[in-house]
């Protein structure tokens, strides 16, 4: 069919440009502008070339924040989505516990970030904390604000808590879903609980499994607000991961330049990942 | 292959259940014989799913015993029955090749490799998939995914039977026939217990020798097609076999004849004294139109290119009749009951008549 050509389409699609233009292309063309700057007050600025990109690049501290997200983000990854599955098969498929699991579960996501910070602020603390407090009064040697391990610990702990639930619910709905002749006819076929699981459970769960998996990881990824109001990074840099490195730089040192440079290159590796689960997710639509 | 014997077996959905209502099964008590092919007829919610979840294990019924070659299996597990199942949706393990499908229930059972081999081989030449094994079994169309379940029970050679509850409900009309074809080459070949439930007359009197007609509940009706459209032992059979229905009409009774309004009746002998209201059924099929009997009002007639089914009034009541596609109606219509094809009915179920 021969297409119209009408260049008032156009038009129509402006309102569509201009929003994400100010809500995306302009600030990160200012950013752009900035990593590629140096200034020393007055709003004078000098062209700097890729000089603050090779530094960012060069700098131990850079990677070590990324290797230290990198570690975070497959720990409570290889712990949230194995135990997500194990809750959620556990769960009732009906009566009234259904809707009390599902309260339940969906606790944790309700509470806003910062709080869930604050929480477990107060829960590890060894004065007054209930965890804290028990843990000392058991004998354990339990300090987030001085032993990195143990910060690290009620890091992940804190993770867990938080975002398990998301992989339950997806996990859930992908069960849920499983008509109950597949079971049937696993009984009659002699299925073991596990080949029920590896070929009728696992397969219906793939594609809420790749998007939770795709979720937890651009969420862990991106964490900011939880370890910063527990450790604020600490002790040390030991819980300071890319976002909250990226912050220090930027406002709390005001180095606009390096702190501007670190976010493309930030960008672009979520940019990267993204592109390598979309690929990943379509490909196996595909096989489909 | 087994004899399957359903003894005084009764199933509620509930916990406690008090009333006849609360079983979704009431009793049923039948023999399936070793190597028959049964269909299980009958409405949406009339027990014969769950009779067959019964028989292979997946409900344990509330009451009763069921017995494989005279063995108690109430109480064993759908595995330990070695049953086979084919469901209305086809299920199919899909990140499986169709080999492996069909391995599936061999290697769970700890079957040699080399059997399985052979044993998946010959099953896969006998549902017509062997071109087909080495591919994955999600992109199989619908009646190649049934194919596939039903081929994942006979590729266990001893099983007790083979059970299907509504196989052909999602596959195409032109492939229902193939398959259904192909089920009743394959119970000749070897002999299968087949089982076959399903709410389509067509289906149910084209593959089975005995049609078991369920009723709310209960078994109304055991029998040959042709014995089940000819003698309906109930007045529901009459209704739910044949297109139409059998004609259901009240008439009172004397000797050898039935009374229906200011019309009488010659019956082929006279009926047995039964309780209850009586009924007279006859199938449109009976019914013959002429010049000569009871007058009729027709209101309508439906051409269904074999033939006609002409929608009358006979006393105030509706009445179908089937007339021949090149048969034309009189101009003065009236009816007359070939004797051959009447039963009388006494609290809906058949009485006997006597010559």
């Amino acid at each position: 069919m021969e297409k119209t050509w009408n260049n008032k389409a156009w038009f129509m699609v402006l309102p569509v440009l201009l929003l994400v233009a100010f809500s995306a292309v302009i600030p990160l063309m200012t950013v752009v502008n900035y990593s590629v700057q140096d200034t020393f007050g007055n709003n004078v600025f000098f062209w700097n070339g890729s000089d603050w990109y090779t530094e960012i690049l060069e700098s131990e501290r850079f990677w070590l924040s990324m290797v230290r997200n990198l570690i975070f983000s497959a720990t409570i990854l290889a712990i949230e989505i194995p135990l997500g599955i194990f809750i959620a098969l556990n769960m009732p498929k009906k009566g009234w516990g259904v809707p009390v699991c599902l309260v339940l579960m969906a606790l944790p996501l309700l509470i806003p970030w910062n709080v869930v910070g604050t929480i477990w602020q107060v829960f590890g603390r060894i004065d007054i904390g209930l965890l804290g407090y028990t843990l000392s009064s058991l004998g354990f040697d339990y300090n987030y604000v001085n032993d990195p391990t143990d910060a690290w610990v009620t890091v992940i702990l804190m993770d867990v808590w938080h975002w398990t639930s998301l992989v339950v619910l997806l996990c859930y709905a992908g069960l849920v879903s499983i008509p109950d002749a597949f079971y049937q006819a696993a009984k009659i076929d002699g299925a073991s609980r596990w080949a029920v699981f590896r070929y009728i459970q696992l397969p219906k769960m793939n594609r809420v499994l790749l998007i939770a998996v795709l979720l937890r990881f651009m969420d862990s990824f991106m964490i900011y607000t939880e370890p910063f109001v527990v450790t604020g990074g600490g002790p040390g840099n030991s819980t300071t991961f890319l976002s909250i490195d990226l912050v220090k730089i930027a406002i709390g040192q005001f180095d606009l330049g390096p702190a501007a440079a670190m976010s493309i290159i930030y960008f672009l590796i979520i940019l990267l990942l993204s592109w390598v689960f979309y690929t990943v997710m379509t490909n196996v639509d595909a096989e489909r | 292959m087994a004899r399957i014997d359903v003894n005084h077996v009764r199933h509620s959905y509930l916990p406690n259940p008090q009333k006849d209502a609360d079983f979704a099964l009431r009793e049923v008590h039948h023999v399936f014989e070793d190597g028959g092919a049964y269909a299980l007829l009958g409405p949406s919610g009339c027990g014969k799913t769950t009779l067959l979840n019964i028989i292979s294990g997946l409900l344990h019924p509330s009451h009763g015993q069921l017995l494989f070659n005279g063995k108690d299996v109430t109480n064993l597990s759908t595995q330990e029955r070695n049953i086979a199942q084919v469901f209305q949706f086809p299920v199919i393990y899909d990140t499986m090749t169709v080999y492996d499908n069909l391995a599936f229930p061999l290697r769970n059972r700890g079957v040699p490799e080399a059997d399985v081999d052979r044993k998946v081989r010959e099953t896969l030449e006998m549902i017509d998939l062997a071109s087909w094994a080495k591919k994955k079994a999600r992109g199989l169309t619908a009646d190649q995914k049934q194919k596939i379940s039903l081929g994942r029970g006979l590729v266990r050679s001893d099983v007790n039977a083979i059970l299907f509850d509504e196989p052909l409900t999602v596959i195409d009309p032109h492939m229902k026939w193939v398959l259904r074809s192909q089920l009743k080459q394959l119970h000749r070949r070897f002999g299968y217990t087949m089982v076959y439930v399903t709410h389509d007359q067509t289906e149910a009197l084209t593959f089975a020798e005995q049609v078991v007609v369920m009723y709310d509940g209960g078994i109304v009706q055991i029998g040959t097609p042709a014995e089940l459209f000819e003698r309906p032992r109930h007045t529901f059979v009459g209704y739910f076999i044949g297109s139409p229905g059998m004609n259901v009409m009240p008439v009172a009774i004397d000797g050898k004849t039935a009374t229906l309004g200011s019309q009488r009746i010659e019956l082929p002998g006279a009926p047995k004294a039964g309780s209850g209201a009586v009924e007279l059924g006859i199938r449109p099929e009976y019914v013959r139109l002429g010049r000569e009997g009871m007058a009729v009002q027709v209101s309508k007639v439906e051409d269904l290119g074999r033939h006609k089914v002409v929608r009358a009034k006979l006393e105030g009541r509706d009445i179908s009749a089937v007339i021949g596609e090149d048969e034309t109606l009189p101009a003065d219509p009236k009816v007359r009951f070939d004797p051959a094809g009447i039963n009388i009915y006494a609290d809906s179920w058949r009485v006997e008549m006597e010559a």
